[in-house]
């Protein structure tokens, strides 16, 4: 029990003076999870209202696929990534492997379910009557898009906030293909697991209580959104 | 000029003939009504002329163009019509934006959609719901904002679903008065599908009636009202009177028809032998005590078999050997004391049957 008040205060005390190690850390996790989640709403939307709004055959397939992959495991996506950046891989003179950009493609992949699945689902919950509305109105096919894109607002920032949720806490395809280098390629989740190996409880903590606070933030943000509605 | 028109246009869904070989022409400046019971294909029609669903044979063709062959030219046909849906849904903003949607797709400039906007919501009565969210309103309300997001865009064409189904009687007044001295004032060409067979007649210039996906029966207002060609438009138009009979003899336009053993005169071309349908509307039924002095050829007594009461109206159903229903108002159902089995004679003139030859 001491030795958690102990880990808490230093924790604390870590946040609040800004430790160099700590804040580098943390801003790095959400530097990737930001751009990550940002690259793959730029991806998943359109592609999104694409499978949406055409009838092609195998949709529905297409679709129930997509969302068998809102749970799949991050050490496979790992896995997956790094055999694709690996020397021997096919995108290995990228020499990618053990960066923060091969950490950004990894969760654009782990993200892009969530968000494509959750897109979809959030323009099929938007009435058929404005997509009727809109096209008696002239628009076309892109403005009908946009008009029913706005109305599912609420639930696409939702889908995008979710993605985040699961881009900053995920930790197997960040030390897979991150490697966890100091100073590089650590983030929250892979430093957590580090210095709890190493018996830094305190640093560990610290981190931890800095990823619960952002938990925390997205609950609220998600919260509102949906009081909003 | 032909402006809209369809040729052969069917519509399948499911496996199923929503609308069977459709051929319409609406001139320009027409006000058309589409009038036909729930269900019977009134709005795919609509939508169909609106390209927001292709037709599965058939083509429609807009101001001389075949809009069936390009999207491009579906998008451009659906820019100079705007179409009022049975049910109208508002986007989920401010009743200006609502508005001003339809002219920012159209392409114009921030200044003037701002003059036009406030222009029509002036015109429709909701100036001063400009900034509220549109979901906040009425039915009649939102009504109105779908009314004016389509005149805004100044169409040639305008379809209109039910525009005053879903209102309450005195909210429905206003959107019809709305509507038709909008359709006077941007003499504008107008599509109106309406179950509402008093409706069609009061705004329309012509009338199809539309029953089970075929069109049965088209021509003026006062024609399709008075003259219906079969049994279902004449159960449409209201012809509450609707008996089977055999026309047993006549002479240059007047026959004598056989109603389950009693002889009625009516005005028909049709001959001697030939079973017929007599169509007789309510309101040309005379309920009196006595026998009328009158040039009426039709007198026939009967006994009341029930009455109901609607407002001002009394309906009154006579058996004179077949049921035959009559309208008077109340006072005079007061005076006559039209209670059931009351002896009354119920009189009509010949010229005021309807008689259908039967198939």
């Amino acid at each position: 029990m001491t030795e958690i008040w102990h880990g808490l205060t230093k924790a604390f005390e870590l946040i609040f003076t800004f430790d160099p190690e700590v804040m580098a850390i943390a801003g790095l996790s959400l530097r990737i999870a930001v751009t990550s989640v940002l690259l793959a709403s730029i991806i998943c939307l359109p592609l999104g209202s694409l499978i949406h709004f055409r009838s092609f055959p195998g949709k529905r397939i297409l679709i129930s696929l997509i969302q068998t992959f809102y749970s799949i495991p991050t050490v496979t996506v790992g896995l997956f990534v790094f055999v694709l950046f690996s020397r021997s891989g096919p995108l290995g003179g990228l020499n990618l492997l053990f960066t923060p950009t091969v950490m950004v493609i990894g969760q654009i992949l782990l993200v892009m379910p969530i968000l494509l699945g959750l897109t979809i689902s959030a323009l099929s919950g938007v009435d058929r009557t404005i997509t009727d509305t809109a096209r008696s109105l002239g628009a076309s096919g892109w403005q009908t898009v946009l008009v029913v894109m706005k109305e599912a607002r609420f639930a696409v920032m939702a889908a995008i906030i979710l993605g985040f949720g699961r881009a900053i806490s995920e930790v197997g395809l960040a030390l897979m293909v991150g490697g966890n280098i100091k100073g590089f390629t650590r983030v929250i989740t892979t430093a957590i697991s580090l210095e709890t190996s190493k018996g830094d409880i305190e640093l560990s903590m610290a981190l931890g209580i800095i990823l619960i606070f952002i938990a925390l933030i997205i609950n609220l943000v998600l919260n509102r959104i949906q009081q909003r509605r | 000029m032909t402006f809209i028109a369809t040729t052969g246009v069917w519509q399948k869904r499911d496996g199923r003939d929503i609308l069977k070989n459709i051929d319409i022409r609406i001139d320009r400046g027409e006000v058309f009504a589409l009038i036909g019971p729930t269900g019977a294909g009134k709005t795919t029609l609509l939508r169909l002329i609106d390209m927001l669903d292709r037709p599965s044979a058939g083509k429609i063709i807009f101001d001389g163009a075949d809009v069936t062959a390009s999207e491009k030219a579906r998008l451009e046909a659906r820019r100079r019509t705007a179409f009022v849906l049975q049910k109208p849904v508002v986007f989920n903003a401010s009743v200006y934006d609502n508005v001003a949607y339809g002219l920012k797709w159209h392409g114009e400039g921030r200044r003037p959609v701002g003059e036009k906007v406030d222009g029509i919501l002036e015109t429709v009565g909701l100036a001063e719901y400009k900034k509220r969210n549109a979901r906040t309103l009425s039915g009649g309300e939102v009504q109105r904002v779908a009314i004016a997001r389509a005149l805004a865009v100044k169409p040639e064409l305008l379809l209109l679903d039910e525009p005053t189904a879903n209102l309450d009687p005195v909210s429905a007044s206003k959107i019809e008065d709305l509507i038709w001295d909008i359709i006077k004032r941007d003499d504008l060409t107008v599509v109106m599908a309406t179950h509402d067979m008093s409706q069609g007649q009061r705004l329309s210039d012509r009338i199809s009636v539309l029953v089970n996906g075929q069109i049965v029966q088209s021509g003026g207002a006062r024609e399709v009202f008075t003259s219906p060609r079969n049994r279902e438009v004449a159960e449409f138009v209201g012809m509450e009177n609707i008996i089977d009979g055999t026309i047993i003899s006549g002479e240059t336009g007047l026959a004598v028809i056989d109603i389950y053993g009693k002889a009625i005169e009516a005005v028909t071309e049709c001959n001697v032998g030939e079973g017929v349908l007599v169509c007789i509307r309510p309101e040309d039924v005379t309920v009196a005590l006595s026998k009328l002095s009158s040039s009426a050829r039709n007198c026939l007594a009967g006994t009341v078999n029930w009455t109901a009461y609607d407002g001002p109206i009394c309906r009154v159903q006579i058996d004179c050997g077949f049921p035959l229903v009559a309208l008077v108002t109340r006072k005079s159902a007061d005076e006559l004391g039209l209670l059931k089995g009351k002896p009354v004679y119920a009189t009509f003139k010949a010229v005021s049957i309807h008689v259908i030859k039967r198939h």
